[in-house]
């Protein structure tokens, strides 16, 4: 048998999801079910003075209507934000009350009023219309740059400041600027983006009275978590009665990592009135409550001595958390985004500065990349200005000031297993044909167009985390992760993992592992996961976790159904258990003809005796049955890195920007799916485009989202894109067994530096993200008024 | 979405009177469904008049096209005879929205709505369309009179839109980056003696650029426009394109058109 790890495996999923059978929260009704219809705040800040709910719960088909003061008179706990963060000054960061539905106050448009349950949705939204809330609308605080100027949102947080943190060495880093022979400067904007899942999230409560079970039927991308969360903190009900299963679920992109009010809600309310109550978010009512992605404003400097070197960082953000924080809302932008600002070079000392600011917009947690987007895109974006300044070719500069040594300790957190730079630098340069592009720019200019190059070289950290590292840090969780593999006794097994599949091929990925260690045939193989009832508590999927970490286990797993079979097998063969060799499914004695098929072997071992013809003693003393269970918490990150180049061509008639060719090679380590790979990068490379270009979440002063719909919120489409060109380079990760480093969010981390500064090297002038049309325009438009003042 | 009646309406006459104060015509439902569904407009009585013989088909004669109401943007686009006699029109057609658009929505329903971003009115005024009711003909230009806002009375019916054949056209539409309907659209037709630059998207309603035709009057060409700069105060403004982009636009838009204009 081929080995299945680096083949492109057809996608087990592709069947029922290209011919219309997943099955998702919203597909799914149950007996008696009743409808909910969330009652939000059309306020970005307000008091709520009362809520009268008279006239809509008596409406048709009305069951109930809940408000805050009904959870909390059912002692519903509020959200929590878990992982803490602690100041420079050594106070702890300062988190509001955030009870699923308000009750004193709102502070989004969104933000969760009450809950109307009825008969059918029809019902459900006509009494909604019926409820009264009366508020004291308060003037909001909408903008990230004002935030900390602004009037205090929630009752004892200063300046709306949640934390003020620190990391690297100031002085340090200080001493490098006053040595420097140039130092760089840039203020850098991260839009805010909308997560965009295509699956809306969704939620179906259902509780047992006989049994006293609850279930929650969601949309998440970490069922066991949410379970603990919802038992632990909300109080919602115990975990051993309380069962969450996230079913096929159409795209997350982190927003779908932890659970909402709506979730809490939900189950709650299920419990309470003892019937199934269904959520189904609508397009809109996503735009608001959705956690958004990034929305960081940067002051950044690059201290540089005159051959190119640069000998320091400085860093200096203001980081929008919204309205609250939520779960992962805080790791985002200091661990998740500090360490990683250094990028790939060597950069001796870095001092990196983050507050993050509460503000009346709907709240910002984890999306696509999580902190490793914002930190890649500030040191890419300094790294291309250092070098137009300094007159330097832009990949030589780079190149001056790659880490060239492993394991490589950076001076900020993390320790580089493996990697070489120049590797997918040269590969890319030479794919992208970066030496032919002075003559593609002149064909661009006779067309009147005009034409740029970009680069991006990139690291990331994935495969989170490390349990002792990430807790010394704050978090509220270890980032281990778990499997389980079951055989059952026809030869057939079913693999059990606490991580969860939303889009990103489990079902084929991990079992191209199980049928390379065990050498089960593909068709064999069923991955469970998404459900607290089945298979043992896991920590779910984000962070490019899922293969180094999940995978990890499920491979570990493997070697301890091997290391039985072993056992076994020398029992049947009548051989000593150091002689048996496993190879492609076959337990054998090595120059004999004396083997076992591990089909055979797991029969036996559901089978421990002798009948008929059946003669299957087990060793003395051992267990029966064939069941594995594995926990993996991994020994570091891993740290996937590569190089993007774009070259865009800009009309400067309208402001448009094409992207012309988009050339990518990535370092993941080891690949188990090469297709899958690139359909990864795909996606990611159209978000971080789509971030480049196009998507924006844009809150007026007043704090109403305007681009709430697709009518003003600009999704890519495919035809934004080229062809893009795709190639890799390996370096296996020694972090994991597998030498897998991750590529999930990849391409929605190094893309958007590579357009903008393709973008910025076509206009010659700086533009913030999303290079729309119109800015790229006016942009123009400034730098001809100031070129003809010039003159 | 509410409750509401449905009728299905066999004959114009008998749409006509299926309609009340508070009824709609549903042709394609493009627009008219997403906003019951958002509940940002609701009625007691909806009357589909997608399946009325009289309301279909496309003639073309020698001076002009006549496009029943409910013929989808996906007929106009791929009929032949479209193509041959106003090749601009076919490609307007087939640019509207996207495949599921142009499969459902439909001429009358377009110009009944009368989007300010929408393509088809710029067409209309561009070449001089007589838009035929159920109880009369109305110029384009008396037809459009505001943001969706139309000559039309609240039970009449558009049935079908004759488009008089100019020598040349084009059309060119830049898309709003997001929904893809005209930031700006140039409908640009020329006739013997006349040039008519019809603009959507631009200001609340379509309308003729008489600078645009002026300049082109002298010289058609694309370099006779270089130099102009419209007047943005009529110009609409939003988070997509200010007043100054947008005139911007119209006029990159227009030179285009004269460049592509056969």
């Amino acid at each position: 048998m081929a080995s299945m790890i680096g083949s492109k495996v057809e996608r087990k999923e592709d069947k029922k999801f290209l011919t219309g059978k997943g099955r998702y929260t919203a597909d799914i009704n149950l007996h008696n079910q009743l409808h909910a219809v969330f009652i939000r705040s059309p306020h970005a800040r307000a008091e709520i003075k009362s809520i009268d709910t008279l006239k809509a719960k008596k409406a048709s088909g009305v069951v109930d209507v809940l408000v805050g003061k009904d959870m909390q008179d059912d002692k519903i706990g509020g959200l929590i934000a878990g992982w803490k963060i602690v100041s420079k000054d050594g106070t702890d960061m300062k988190c509001p009350a955030h009870p699923p539905l308000a009750t004193d106050s709102v502070n989004y448009v969104g933000d969760h009023i009450g809950l109307v349950v009825a008969e059918t949705l029809q019902e459900a939204k006509d009494a909604a219309d019926l409820v009264k809330v009366d508020y004291r609308v308060l003037k909001a605080v909408a903008s990230t740059a004002e935030a900390m100027n602004s009037d205090v949102i929630h009752d004892g947080i200063e300046k709306n400041l949640c934390f003020d943190w620190e990391l690297g060495d100031k002085a340090k880093t200080d001493e490098a600027f006053s040595n420097a022979d140039k130092v760089v400067e840039m203020d850098i904007l991260n839009n805010r983006l909308v997560p965009n899942a295509m699956e809306p999230r969704a939620s179906i409560g259902d509780y047992n009275s006989s049994s006293e079970e609850l279930t929650l039927y969601t949309t998440s991308q970490n069922p066991h978590l949410s379970r603990l969360v919802m038992s632990a903190f909300n109080a919602v009900h115990p975990e051993h009665k309380f069962r969450v299963i996230a079913p096929d679920v159409g795209g997350g992109f982190g927003s779908k990592i932890y659970p909402y009010s709506e979730d809490v809600i939900i189950a709650w309310a299920a419990k309470k009135l003892q019937r199934p109550v269904k959520w189904v978010c609508e397009r809109t009512e996503s735009f608001l409550s959705d956690c958004h992605g990034r929305d960081h404003i940067t002051k950044c400097s690059l201290a540089l001595k005159k051959d190119g070197i640069v000998t320091g960082l400085k860093v200096d953000t203001i980081a929008n958390l919204g309205g609250y924080a939520s779960l992962f809302a805080t790791v985002t932008p200091t661990y998740l985004y500090g360490p990683l600002v250094l990028g790939l070079y060597n950069i001796p000392t870095a001092y990196c500065n983050v507050k993050a600011v509460y503000t009346n917009t709907a709240p910002v947690d984890a999306y696509r990349g999580a902190g490793r987007p914002e930190a890649t895109y500030l040191i890419e974006r300094i790294m291309d200005k250092a070098a137009k300044e300094l007159g330097m070719d832009r990949a030589d500069f780079r190149k001056k000031n790659f880490i060239r040594q492993f394991p490589h300790q950076q001076c900020l957190v993390h320790n580089i297993d493996s990697g070489d730079y120049d590797a997918h630098f040269d590969k890319a340069l030479n794919l992208a044909d970066y030496t032919g592009f002075e003559k593609r720019k002149a064909e661009s200019a006779a067309k009147g167009k005009l034409r740029g190059i970009g680069f991006s070289t990139y690291i990331e950290a994935c495969g989170i985390a490390p349990s002792a590292a990430v807790m010394s840090l704050g978090a509220g969780v270890g980032l281990w992760e778990s499997a389980e593999i079951r055989f059952n006794p026809t030869g057939n097994v079913s693999v059990f993992t606490g991580t969860h599949s939303h889009g990103q091929s489990h079902d084929t990925t991990f079992a191209q592992i199980v049928a390379d260690k065990l050498g089960v045939l593909m068709e064999n193989i069923e991955l469970v996961h998404g459900d607290t009832d089945k298979g043992p508590f896991g920590m779910g999927t984000y962070g490019s976790r899922s293969l180094a970490v999940g995978g990890t286990a499920i491979a570990k797993a493997c070697d301890k159904i091997i290391e039985k079979g072993k056992a076994v097998a020398a029992k049947m063969l009548e051989a000593n258990v150091d002689e048996i060799e496993f190879k492609d499914g076959e337990f054998i004695v090595p120059n004999t003809n004396k083997k076992k098929t591990i089909g055979e072997i797991a029969f036996a071992c559901y089978l421990p005796g002798t009948y008929g013809e059946i003669k299957s003693p087990l060793p003395e003393g051992m267990e029966p049955g064939l069941k594995e269970t594995a926990f993996y918490d991994p020994v570091n990150f891993s740290f996937p890195a590569g190089s993007h180049i774009c070259e865009v061509e800009v009309d400067p008639a309208t402001g448009e920007t094409k992207v012309d060719t988009y050339t990518c090679v990535d370092d993941f380590g080891n690949l188990i799916n090469p297709m899958i790979v690139e359909g990864q990068i795909h996606g990611g490379l159209a978000q971080g485009i789509g971030q480049a270009l196009y998507e924006n979440a844009y809150y007026d002063e007043t704090g109403q989202l305007v681009t709430a719909s697709y009518m003003d919120y600009c999704m890519p489409r495919a035809d934004n894109f080229p062809e893009f060109r795709i190639d890799y380079t390996c370096t296996p990760a020694t972090s994991n067994p597998l030498g897998v480093k991750g590529c999930g969010e990849a391409g929605a981390i190094a893309s958007p530096p590579a357009v903008m500064n393709a973008v910025v090297d076509a206009i010659g002038t700086e533009v913030t993200m999303p290079a729309t049309a119109q800015k790229v325009w006016k942009a123009l438009k400034e730098k001809s008024k100031s070129a003809k003042k010039a003159a | 979405m509410k409750q509401f009646n449905f009728h299905e309406a066999k004959s114009v006459k008998e749409a006509v009177k299926f309609s009340s104060k508070n009824s709609a015509f549903l042709s394609g439902g493009q627009t008219l469904i997403p906003s019951m569904k958002l509940r940002l407009s609701s009625f007691s009585d909806i009357i589909n008049i997608k399946n009325i013989k009289d309301l279909k088909g496309i003639k073309v004669s020698g001076k002009s096209v006549k496009i029943g109401a409910v013929a989808k943007h996906a007929e106009v686009a791929s009929s032949k005879d479209v193509q041959k006699a106003i090749p601009a029109l076919s490609s307007l057609a087939g640019g509207i929205g996207d495949m599921q658009v142009r499969n459902k929505g439909t001429l009358g329903g377009s110009i009944a709505n009368n989007d300010p971003s929408a393509c088809y009115p710029s067409a209309c005024i561009a070449l001089n369309a007589i838009i035929y009711t159920s109880n009369r003909k109305i110029e384009a230009k008396k037809f459009f009179k505001g943001m969706f806002e139309t000559a039309l009375k609240k039970d009449e019916l558009v049935t079908a839109v004759e488009f008089s054949i100019p020598e040349k056209s084009s059309y060119v539409k830049i898309p709003n980056p997001a929904s893809r309907y005209a930031l700006v659209g140039v409908f640009l037709a020329k006739y013997k003696k006349d040039i008519i630059c019809a603009v959507t998207g631009a200001q609340p309603v379509v309308y003729r650029s008489e600078e645009i035709e002026k300049a082109l009057h002298n010289n058609f060409s694309p370099e006779s426009l270089d130099d102009l700069n419209l007047v943005t105060e009529d110009m609409n403004a939003d988070i997509h394109a200010s007043a100054d982009y947008r005139a911007s636009l119209v006029v990159s838009a227009a030179q285009k058109a004269v460049a592509h204009c056969k």
